[in-house]
């Protein structure tokens, strides 16, 4: 039955995102086991999974950051593997860790996007005032970044992954560590973009309620293949689960899974002996 | 391509100009050689025959900030890499070497800027061009041993996944650059074997090449100087874009 609602959705409609037999092996590791999938046009898919699934694996081949050892991809069309300018000016993304320049002010990170990506000076500081507005942070476009708390930050890096009209926007945990109130903020935002400018959001989240009350679909990942995709109320009536949580418990199990210390984290701590704001 | 550039390379000078306590910092050493090593050493120079010291140990210190400043630079992209600035400049629509080259041409910049405020120093503690009129050509030599040493700044941090490695990279890679190259003493009067390794070591045909310009006497003449690090800019260039363009995150 499950099988026939994804034969159906692909043949019925337009995907923008489309994989295919996706594979990575890191040496021996295979964080990437054969993953198909694809989102429609307009959709709000969330990409589940504990960590270490294959989830941010993904996200970084679809970006282009990351060569896939084997299989397709297409974004809006474009193979992010032989048509990276394409690709990449389809999406934008808000990685899951802060990516913003902390020595440069909200506006001039903006800037830097925008005319990284082309965006012609009118067009770009007419859409830096819009997007400034959007998130709240008109106020603050002077101050230095690191000036800034995280969800700050995260407000500014949606605003800067929105600037260049992309049509799919990817979130890696969008919300992660930041409180109820701002996390409701981010998420209203994303709604209203997606209503109002029809675009297409691919996110992570280890929130199952956000997932719930936000997405149109959901694919959970684990071991690296995705085990269950579908509207959050069908996972949850094939698990006969009261909640998202729920459901995604069944599928994946209680046990926890390893999460390997990066060098980003010793680089933090490093820092931090150091005076410098992470 | 220009305006990527452009913005590439403003974002290298705005931090750098933000970061007084860097800029004041990395005077520190400068000064001390050039105060310590200069009057320090210099009647016992003089009367070995060598002239004056300062005179011939100033383009010497000039190269050195500007070695160390270019070459951190470079670095400074495991930064960018920790910090995820870099994630944000690698998925833009263009492309790795145009990013590499936009960096670099900052970074470049930034060390002809500091090799410019020891200039002035060495001025104030009493050093003299012989011509003044070969001071833009000085600057070319600035320029180009800016741009080489940031472009290996940059080969480097590609391989490098975090800080750990950095005091290895100043023991065994920028130190000796910079005490094999004829900084502090003059290479004519070198043994054969100093002499060899000297000739390996390009920062010795930078600070020949601004001795040239700046005092008129040099060791390998001014055009051989300039033609190797041409050469050598242009492949330290192609090294770095190569192995940044490599960098997987």
């Amino acid at each position: 039955m499950f099988l026939f609602y994804t034969l159906f959705v692909s043949a019925a409609s337009d995907p923008i995102i489309h994989v295919d037999h996706l594979v990575r092996q890191f040496g021996k590791l295979t964080a990437v086991n054969d993953v198909s999938f694809s989102v429609q046009r307009g959709e709000i898919f969330a990409f589940l999974g504990p960590n270490g699934a294959g989830k941010t694996t993904t996200i970084k081949m679809l970006t282009t950051l990351l060569h896939p050892s084997s299989g397709t991809m297409q974004l809006d069309g474009h193979d992010p593997v032989h048509d990276q300018a394409g690709a990449r000016r389809s999406f934008g993304i808000v990685f899951q860790d802060p990516s913003s320049d902390d020595e440069l002010t909200a506006w001039e990170n903006l800037e830097f996007h925008g005319v990284l990506y082309g965006v012609d000076k009118a067009t770009r500081r007419k859409r830096i005032d819009e997007m400034l507005k959007f998130v709240e942070l008109d106020d603050r476009r002077d101050d230095l970044v690191k000036q800034f708390s995280g969800g700050m930050k995260r407000r500014l890096e949606i605003a800067r992954g929105l600037l260049h009209h992309p049509k799919i926007f990817f979130l890696d945990e969008p919300t992660i560590g930041l409180d109820p109130q701002t996390r409701n903020h981010i998420w209203d935002y994303i709604k209203k973009l997606n209503k109002e400018e029809g675009i297409t959001v691919f996110f992570t989240t280890h929130y199952m309620e956000e997932a719930d009350r936000v997405a149109d679909r959901v694919a959970i990942i684990d071991h690296g293949q995705i085990i269950a995709q579908g509207t959050p109320a069908s996972l949850k009536q094939e698990t006969n689960a009261q909640s998202l949580e729920d459901a995604f418990l069944t599928l994946t199990g209680k046990a926890i899974r390893p999460e390997e210390v990066s060098a980003t984290d010793h680089m933090r701590t490093m820092s931090r002996m150091w005076g410098r704001r992470s | 391509m220009l305006n990527t550039l452009y913005i590439l390379w403003l974002r290298q000078l705005k931090r750098y100009g933000r970061s007084r306590a860097r800029i004041v910092g990395s005077l520190g050493q400068p000064l001390l050689f050039l105060f310590a090593l200069g009057f320090g050493m210099g009647p016992i120079y003089e009367r070995a025959g060598g002239g004056n010291y300062l005179q011939f140990l100033a383009p010497g210190i000039i190269s050195m900030s500007i070695l160390f400043t270019a070459i951190f630079s470079g670095i400074e992209i495991i930064w960018d890499r920790q910090f995820g600035f870099l994630k944000e400049m690698l998925v833009a629509p263009i492309s790795r070497w145009n990013i590499m080259l936009g960096r670099t041409l900052g970074g470049a910049t930034v060390a002809v800027l500091q090799g410019g405020i020891v200039f002035l120093i060495a001025l104030i503690a009493g050093f003299r061009p012989e011509n003044w009129a070969m001071v833009p050509v000085a600057i070319i030599f600035m320029f180009l041993i800016s741009l080489l040493f940031t472009a290996l700044g940059t080969a480097i941090a590609s391989k490098l996944q975090d800080m750990q490695g950095f005091q290895l990279i100043m023991n065994f890679v920028v130190m000796p650059l910079f005490f094999l190259s004829g900084a502090l003493f003059p290479l004519d009067t070198a043994p054969p074997t100093l002499l060899f390794i000297a000739k390996l070591d390009p920062l010795s045909y930078g600070i020949d090449g601004l001795r040239a310009a700046l005092l008129g006497q040099s060791h390998f003449g001014i055009f051989i100087d300039g033609g190797i690090l041409v050469v050598l800019t242009i492949l330290f260039l192609a090294l770095g874009s190569y192995l940044f363009s490599k960098i997987e995150l």
